[in-house]
């Protein structure tokens, strides 16, 4: 079974199309950051959750009104939403304020909302978990994520460079911080907080998406070997296409466990799940769009030769050949 | 074919193994199958998020431990310019780090400068003109002094925790400072009391009372300033249940006893049948209080814990070993503070940064969650590997369980924590493990397309594939790492589980797979010229 069969798209020529919808959405993305925030989970952010388990079932609306009323100062600064299986009648409420810093008060905030439900006669309920945190943990913790996505591209960049060439290395990392702008403008628009969970996806999808960009990067260069007399260009189409079914399929098992985690995942897993989905699909794209059109245009369209000269190839130079621009016709490249 | 009996003991061996420790120990707990200890212990432990617990991020202010120590070298100097009969204006302690003299007399320098070389082996010395000294902190004796103090506030935690009882606790040092305490109390719901034995700074102090009680500080002290020699610390009146108000109350500044001299702390009623916390001191501690209370028969003793006051009973006899603090306490208090007091002062107090409480529903909810979503994943990938590859999706589907299977043992071997970052792991591990099958299946594919015979084909395809795969496990690895160096708690849960799912998954998809290959080969009677792909 095969999905497809001997195709032969002429990836490159739609990289502009590519780059141009991917600038959009980033720009987009970018656009509704500056507008409206990034916002926050509670580890960054700091400030209190109380997640109660109510006996009978509850409505936000009466949560929030007994917050209004009977919390210290109003509730206009609370957020209020139901959390987790429906049947268990869950209320997660967060304050973005804590009890003072020093001393034993970080939890007066969870106190505070649970004496005006108490005031409210909500009915009885038991605190089910709390996350209360301090501003200065925040500040830390974003920097910290800010450095670990650096480094690891970095590190990536580094390992493929040595292992390709510094132009690969580029193809594969500049691929990568685009899915994590295209990432990062999805959770956006679906305004999801920016948690400790998500950050882990982020910085998974850094590792996983540069596998596609791999497995094709292998093939060209391998190509490069075997297909001498063809142009860069060529090179890239047929050996994009030569790897479209296992980069669909392999992206598309990945995304299947993904899309389990997204929908029987639970609450916690929510905004973890959702990176995921969106990286792996960008993924994919970025790496038949966009990370071999990086190497086309840093490397220029020369010739193939010009490319190769990875670790194992040991081929001796034919005759050098002119930069041409014009596509040949594709021969079916298989590797030697 | 001796060839591939070898693969396949070893990999018989392998799984074995691994299940052994892995999967065995969950089974057999489950089911209560009697085993062997050493082997139930292995269980792969879940982490907080998943049992339910406390999560506590505390910070040492070292600054109390320096200033601490900034105060005693300005009492030493005090007691050296003493004895040397030098007298000088002030000597104050102006922030953690700094002290000052003032008004030294000038024909009485040289004696200072001879007093303070004496005394000075931490600090600096600064002449400010005008009779004045400035007196700073040496900077590796202060970053020597951090360390200790962090490095004692975790020993103190820890014994306050086992003093709890709480099975595996966790607590270590992080953040940027090396100033940072991450405490995790698995099974723990009372948050309060968690936090109150933690942070109390547990300092119990015996001082001789000149003076008071007293309801303002302008009476010990006409001038402003106390005695030399003398402090003035608050307590609480003991007259009326209802009008409680602050007392104040002049000690001697150098404590008795303090609670270093304490042997043990117990709980106990007074002759009131009050809760009170009865201590015995060690023999070092008991004969100098017993020097102490012997030649101040008649004066106060105030009992004094963490800057406050809680009791002052009057000196009827010598006391040598025992005492007993009384106040207005709680049983639960008088509890607490027998574990405070046993486990010793911390040499700092702490701020809280964060905290986080985890219901056991909560938990329960994540596991079922987390189960139900690596079932459906797993479930979904099986069948892809069926409908598409057929009968080589088998061998797929057996390597990835072999894959599952060295997961769990690993980590259930190096004793890492399950969390529910780290159950998505183990889905993502599912889902991206069986990513280098389809790059094998689809490179043998590839092959036979062109005519290779099936063996080359499959001898092709896995030795082709294999620096593609050993690449991108590796820059997978590579941002695994700063994932594990980033996070915390499940964060790090989720990247060992993903690292080590990488890995075994290196040595099932190339090595279990082909064997599997190799054998349903070497079991076809005549040569294959297909292969179910």
């Amino acid at each position: 079974m095969q999905i497809f069969k001997n195709t032969n798209y002429d990836f490159l020529r739609w990289r502009w199309q590519a780059i141009g919808l991917s600038w959009v959405i980033i720009i987009a993305g970018l656009v509704t950051l500056a507008v409206k925030g990034i916002p926050k989970g509670v580890e960054f952010a700091g400030g209190t959750v109380v997640i109660e388990q109510f006996k009978q079932a509850v409505t936000v609306q009466q949560v929030r009104s007994a917050l209004d009323k009977f919390y210290p100062g109003g509730g206009q600064d609370t957020q209020v939403q139901e959390y987790g299986n429906p049947a268990q009648h869950q209320m997660l409420i967060r304050v973005p304020q804590v009890g003072g810093e020093s001393g034993r008060s970080l939890s007066e905030k969870a106190d505070a909302v649970e004496s005006a439900l108490r005031q409210a006669q909500l009915g009885e309920f038991t605190r089910g978990g709390t996350q209360i945190v301090g501003p200065s943990v925040g500040r830390e913790l974003t920097s910290k994520g800010i450095w670990a996505t650096v480094l690891s591209l970095i590190g990536i960049l580094i390992y493929l460079a040595f292992r390709f060439q510094f132009s690969f290395g580029v193809g594969a990392v500049v691929a990568t911080i685009h899915d994590l702008l295209i990432t990062l403008a999805f959770l956006a628009f679906f305004r999801y907080d920016m948690t400790l969970n998500v950050i882990a996806a982020i910085l998974t999808m850094t590792g996983y998406s540069t596998n596609d960009t791999i497995v094709i990067f292998d093939r060209i260069r391998e190509n490069l070997r075997s297909m001498r007399r063809d142009d860069l260009r060529t090179v890239i189409n047929a050996s994009v296409n030569q790897t479209l079914n296992r980069t669909v399929i392999t992206s598309g098992t990945a995304l299947l466990t993904a899309l389990a985690l997204f929908f029987f995942g639970g609450e916690v897993l929510h905004g973890f799940a959702f990176t995921m989905v969106v990286g792996i699909i960008t993924g994919t794209y970025s790496s038949v769009f966009i990370a071999a059109a990086i190497v086309s245009f840093w490397r220029g369209s020369g010739p193939a030769r010009a490319a190769s000269h990875a670790p194992a190839a040991a081929a001796t130079a034919s005759t050098p050949q002119q930069p041409t621009r014009r596509s040949k016709p594709q021969r079916k490249a298989r590797a030697s | 074919m001796n060839n591939i009996r070898w693969k396949l003991v070893t990999i018989v061996v392998v799984f074995v193994a691994f299940a052994a420790v892995g999967v065995y120990p969950i089974v057999a707990t489950r089911y209560g199958i009697n085993s062997p200890k050493w082997l139930i212990d292995k269980e792969l432990k879940q982490g907080l998020d998943l049992k339910g617990g406390v999560h506590l991020e505390l910070r040492v202010k070292t600054d109390d431990a320096l200033r601490l120590e900034s105060d005693l070298e300005a009492e030493r100097l005090r007691a050296e310019l003493t004895k040397r009969s030098v007298t000088v204006a002030s000597i104050a302690t102006t922030d953690p780090t700094h002290f000052r003299v003032e008004g030294v007399p000038p024909p009485q320098d040289a004696v200072f400068r001879q007093a303070a070389n004496e005394v000075q082996a931490n600090f600096d010395r600064t002449p400010g003109g005008g009779g004045s000294y400035v007196f700073a902190m040496k900077p590796n004796v202060q970053v020597q002094l951090r360390d200790e103090a962090v490095v004692q506030a975790r020993e103190t935690i820890e014994r306050r925790v086992n003093e709890l009882g709480v099975t595996e606790p966790s607590i270590a040092q992080q953040g940027q400072g090396g100033d940072e305490i991450l405490v995790q109390l698995p099974g723990v719901t009372d948050i309060d009391r968690a936090k109150q034995i933690m942070g109390s700074s547990g300092l119990l102090e015996l001082k001789i009372v000149e003076q008071g009680p007293s309801s303002t500080k302008e009476a010990l002290a006409p001038n402003g300033q106390p005695p030399q020699g003398m402090e003035i610390v608050p307590g609480v009146s003991s007259g009326g249940a209802e009008a409680s108000s602050t007392v104040y109350y002049l000690v001697r500044k150098a404590a008795a006893v303090t609670g270093k001299d304490l042997r043990s702390a117990r709980p106990t009623v007074d002759e009131n049948n009050q809760p009170a916390v009865s201590f015995t001191l060690n023999s070092e501690g008991g004969r100098r209080f017993g020097n102490v209370t012997g030649e101040n028969i008649g004066k106060y003793l105030a009992i004094i814990l963490d800057g406050h006051v809680q009791s002052a009973p009057q000196i009827q006899a010598r006391i040598t070993t025992d005492g007993r603090i009384t106040g207005s306490f709680t049983p639960e208090e008088v509890q607490n503070l027998s574990i405070i007091l046993r486990s010793g002062a911390l040499p700092a107090s702490l701020d809280y940064l964060a905290e986080q409480l985890i219901g056991p529903s909560l938990g329960a909810d994540s596991i079922r969650s987390g189960l139900v979503a690596s079932g459906v994943g797993l479930l979904l990938v099986v069948v892809f590997m069926l409908i598409y590859y057929r009968l080589s999706g088998v061998n797929a589907i057996v390597a990835l369980i072999f894959n599952l299977v060295i997961l769990l043992g690993l980590m259930a071997y190096i004793g890492s924590v399950m969390t529910l970052p780290g159950i998505a792991g183990f889905v993502l591990t599912m889902g991206i493990g069986v990513d280098s099958n389809v790059l094998i299946f689809e490179r043998i594919k590839e092959e036979l397309e062109a005519q290779r015979g099936v063996r080359a084909s499959i001898n092709a395809g896995f030795s082709r594939v294999l620096w593609t795969l050993i690449d991108t496990h590796i820059a997978a690895l590579i941002s695994c790492a700063f994932l594990f160096q980033f996070g915390t708690g499940p964060i790090r849960g989720f990247a060992t589980t993903l690292f080590f799912g990488l890995i075994s998954n290196l040595f099932t998809s190339v090595f279990v797979s082909k064997t599997l290959f190799e054998l349903e080969l070497a079991t076809r009677r005549q040569v294959a010229t297909t292969l179910s792909i």
